[in-house]
């Protein structure tokens, strides 16, 4: 049995230590909004937070996530949206989406630690891959909410 | 009484835990929630509070078609855009009710072109009926009443209904003969920037693709198929995997083993432990030099079919001031959407087969489903999920239905979820063809091409996934944008030579493009050779009028053509039509001393003659920019000992975020045709960037990708 605290709430899952975190949030806990694109940490499909560093899920065995605190895209708006889906939104970023999710919680690890990021600090920072080419508007919606005052909802 | 599919998702989502059982019964679960709403004709579902619900036949991968169709039919219907929403039309119902909603197939740039007309009439029928039966229900003529955004309007007894009053009534009127569609100059709801439907569950991260299928006691596969193509498995031995945790069962097909398990990883793992012997079929020894070799001796061959004869190019070749000759080529490219192949199957004990999976073609789904369970149509349901990522991969071939099928026929009465592992998606691809292109053009003593010979050697997809359409030896993919260049050459002849080989080829985004690379760059050296600017030297072979040439003006005037870059900064044009559309290109890049190429600038323009959604279309420009500089830089699927080399990401590389180029996108639609813009953007990348490249470099880049060139200035 693993205890695992995920967006807030424990979780007890029996399952390998050695499972991927990845596997333990879709296939055990139904959280299915983080993706596996390529099960070797070069996509970023899967990011999820740990202890609010974005990691990649697919690779990080889920004892290692033992202690920590979790934080999903299901989780990233606290109940609500967070300003980064809104304006994920208001840009119309995605395009079938399936990388999104993986984006978004890196661009919010990012605004975490650079609230005001430059076009060099997002390329070094979203090394996320996206097939259908989405960059232009990555780029955007997190320009656009760091130019905005932060709000004390996310 | 009908119900709302997508109401429904939602509703059976926020039960948490992705797709709940309600999913598989929609109708008794909405009957149970007292939702009743009318459906007035096949495509618009009216609830009596108004909201309408646009029925979608063709699929959604992130281009847009589910919004912009509800677009066109809101449009006719007049009603208030801010209560539309869409669902998925159902392909059981679909085949029962003898194909009502049209195609369902979503390639070729065809989700809006395609549908437009019998849409928007269903849309202008809807509203017919509904006024129809406000009028009769107050006793006027139909005439005499108005609408607007759903509000029928009686002027003089100052009487009004609203849609969901009178749609119960409306859906029992006989629909009208004809119906008047309105001028696209007259939108409202078409034609505006509208957003996106599916954008807002993907952003929460909603199970909505197809690998996010959750059922009751669903279990997980994860498959293994010869790595050689073509080859058939010989025997497994599988007593370590089946003594793993959470295995339920090893499946063997003739051509594929699948573990299921009790969750994905554990399927994988003990998938990984199995000792599999495949018997390689005869290819075991092809490599990505024997394909060449191929595709060369193809050319070699001197009784190829012509896919075009104007005039006699040899003899206008022998008489020519100037020869120019060249030869192209491009690798094998896998789709490699970000989600992988799937397919969840559930085999009911009622004999009733329900299937979910993320497809560009519900009927085909529905036909691979129901042959391979071997039960009627009638008695399958294909439910359609959002597709991680499609660009042609999950169209004509349905192998992933099959397989899908297959494992849950093996275990009936268990929902199983099957998902390919991304080495099984590198490997097992449907790819974009290899092909090897000669040019040949003469020039007579002003620079004016008098003709062009072209001999093209590329495996046919059509003989794969559709051999009744190839026409006296010519898949017209393999050929188009070569055997009918709008430019006026007065002697043409192109030749094709297939040449198939083991690797399954399939249509990948805009099939075909490789052509428009080939010959835009051939086209820029005869510029070259002729002295000419590459820009002036198209629009004097395109005849006025030719909308090939509006493109080019249009994009040449938007990146300002001719005019000073900032230094080491330079251009390549191209222009190319296809699926419906015009598009032209202006690439600006540099140069570093060192070889490093930065594309700075692409200035897109297209002319789709009509425009559904402007921002759809831009965000369709800036992908289609953004997967062909992927494409162009980096991406190839080579074969070694008769198998795919590349396994993942690491090998086949995607353009990242530093390396996207400013894009400018330019809708300049003329009207009066409807074009696509799933992939027209695509087509003029690479000759554009590779033009670019020569006019920075001096290095005409004549096979791809470019990453094997030494781009330093000769
Ligand atoms: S799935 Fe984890 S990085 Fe790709
Ligand atoms: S939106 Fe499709 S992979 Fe990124």
């Amino acid at each position: 049995m693993l205890k695992l605290n995920v967006n807030g709430k424990i979780h007890q899952v029996d399952v390998e230590p050695d499972m991927p975190l990845l596997w333990v949030l879709r296939d055990h806990m139904g959280l299915l909004g983080t993706k596996y694109g390529c099960g070797v940490a070069v996509c970023g499909a899967c990011t999820v937070h740990l202890d609010g560093a974005p990691v990649r899920s697919c690779v990080m065995p889920a004892s290692a996530a033992v202690g920590k605190k979790v934080v999903t895209i299901e989780g990233l708006g606290k109940g609500g949206v967070h300003r980064l889906q809104e304006a994920w939104i208001e840009h119309e970023v995605p395009q079938c989406g399936y990388c999104q999710t993986g984006m978004i919680m890196s661009a919010a690890a990012l605004l975490a630690t650079k609230p005001k990021p430059t076009d060099a600090d997002i390329d070094e920072a979203m090394s996320n891959l996206c097939r259908c080419g989405t960059y232009t508007r990555v780029r955007e919606a997190i320009h656009a909410v760091a130019a905005k005052p932060a709000t004390k909802k996310a | 009484m009908k119900i709302d599919r997508r109401e429904f998702i939602k509703a059976s989502a926020a039960l948490g835990g992705g797709l709940s059982l309600e999913f598989s019964f929609p109708l008794a679960a909405m009957a149970a929630r007292g939702l009743p709403a009318t459906e007035v004709n096949a495509w618009v579902v009216i609830h009596p509070d108004d909201r309408v619900v646009v029925r979608i036949a063709r699929s959604e991968m992130g281009q847009g078609t589910y919004t912009a169709l509800a677009q066109l039919v809101a449009e006719e219907l007049d009603c208030d855009w801010a209560r539309v929403s869409s669902e998925f039309a159902s392909p059981n119902e679909h085949i029962r009710r003898k194909r009502i909603w049209g195609s369902m197939s979503t390639g070729g740039s065809q989700g809006v072109r395609s549908s437009q007309d019998y849409v928007r009439r269903a849309g202008a029928a809807a509203r017919v009926m509904l006024v129809n039966a406000a009028a009769a229900r107050w006793g006027v003529p139909a005439a005499d009443c108005t609408v607007e955004r759903g509000l029928i309007s009686h002027g003089p007894s100052r009487r009004s209904l609203r849609y969901g009053e009178v749609a119960a009534e409306a859906a029992k009127l006989e629909p009208p003969k004809a119906v008047t569609l309105r001028d696209p100059k007259d939108w409202k709801i078409a034609g505006k920037s509208m957003k996106r439907f599916d954008i807002p569950d993907k952003v929460m991260g909603k199970p909505v693709f197809g690998v996010d299928v959750v059922l009751p006691g669903m279990l997980h596969a994860s498959i293994a198929q010869c790595p050689v193509f073509g080859g058939k498995l010989k025997s497994v031995d599988s007593a370590s995997a089946e003594k793993m945790r959470g295995v339920k069962k090893v499946v063997r097909e003739t051509d594929f083993v699948a573990v299921v398990a009790d969750n994905w990883w554990r399927a994988d793992q003990a998938l990984q432990k199995l000792r599999i012997e495949w018997d390689e079929g005869g290819n075991g020894n092809a490599s990505t030099e024997s394909i060449m070799a191929m595709l060369r001796e193809g050319l070699a061959d001197p009784k190829l079919p012509s896919a075009k004869r104007l005039g006699d190019a040899d003899a206008a070749l022998a008489t020519a001031v100037k020869v120019v000759e060249a030869e192209y080529f491009s690798p094998y490219i896998n789709h490699a959407t970000m989600e992988p192949q799937t397919c969840t199957a559930w085999l009911k004990p009622e004999g009733f087969l329900e299937v979910w999976t993320s497809t560009q073609n519900a009927e085909a789904s529905m036909a691979t489903a129901a042959e391979t369970a071997g039960l009627p149509l009638e008695k399958v349901e294909v439910h359609k999920m959002m597709l991680g990522g499609g660009f042609g991969r999950r169209g004509a071939p349905q192998d992933f239905v099959r397989q899908g099928v297959l494992i849950a026929k093996s275990m009936p009465g268990t929902p199983v979820k099957m998902m390919w592992s991304r080495a099984e998606d590198m490997q097992h691809g449907y790819y974009r063809p290899a092909s090897v292109v000669r040019m040949k053009a003469g020039l007579d003593a002003q620079g004016t091409v008098t003709a062009m010979r072209v001999g093209i050697a590329c495996p046919s997809i059509l003989a794969i996934l559709r051999p009744e359409g190839i026409d006296k030896g010519i898949d017209f993919s393999a050929v188009r944008t070569l055997n009918d260049m709008p430019y006026a050459i007065p002697n043409q002849q192109v030749d094709y030579a297939m040449r198939n080989g083991h690797v399954p080829v399939g249509f990948w985004r805009a099939p075909g493009l490789q052509n428009a690379y080939y010959r835009e760059c051939f086209i820029d050296e005869l510029a070259v050779a002729a002295g000419k600017d590459p820009l002036e030297y198209r629009l004097a072979m395109l005849k006025p009028g030719d909308k090939n040439r509006l493109v080019l003006e249009a994009v040449a005037k938007a990146a300002n053509w001719g005019a000073p870059l900032a230094p080491g900064v330079h251009r390549g044009i191209a222009v190319s039509d296809g699926f419906g559309s015009y598009t032209a290109m202006v690439a600006e890049v540099s140069v570093s001393a060192t070889g490093e190429l930065k594309a700075h600038r692409l200035v897109l323009a297209i002319d789709s003659g009509h425009v559904v959604n402007p921002d759809t279309c831009r965000a369709q420009a800036e992908g289609n920019i953004a997967f062909m500089l992927g494409a162009t830089l980096y991406q190839e699927n080579n074969v070694k000992n008769g198998r795919m080399v590349e396994s993942n990401f690491h090998e086949f590389r995607l353009l990242g975020i530093s390396q996207m180029p400013k894009v400018e996108t330019v809708l300049v639609p003329t009207g009066g045709f409807w074009g696509g813009h799933g992939e027209p953007g695509a087509l003029c990348v690479a000759p554009a960037l590779c033009n670019a490249i020569f006019a920075a470099t001096g290095k005409r880049i004549r096979s791809l990708p470019l990453k094997y060139h030494d781009l330093r200035r000769a």
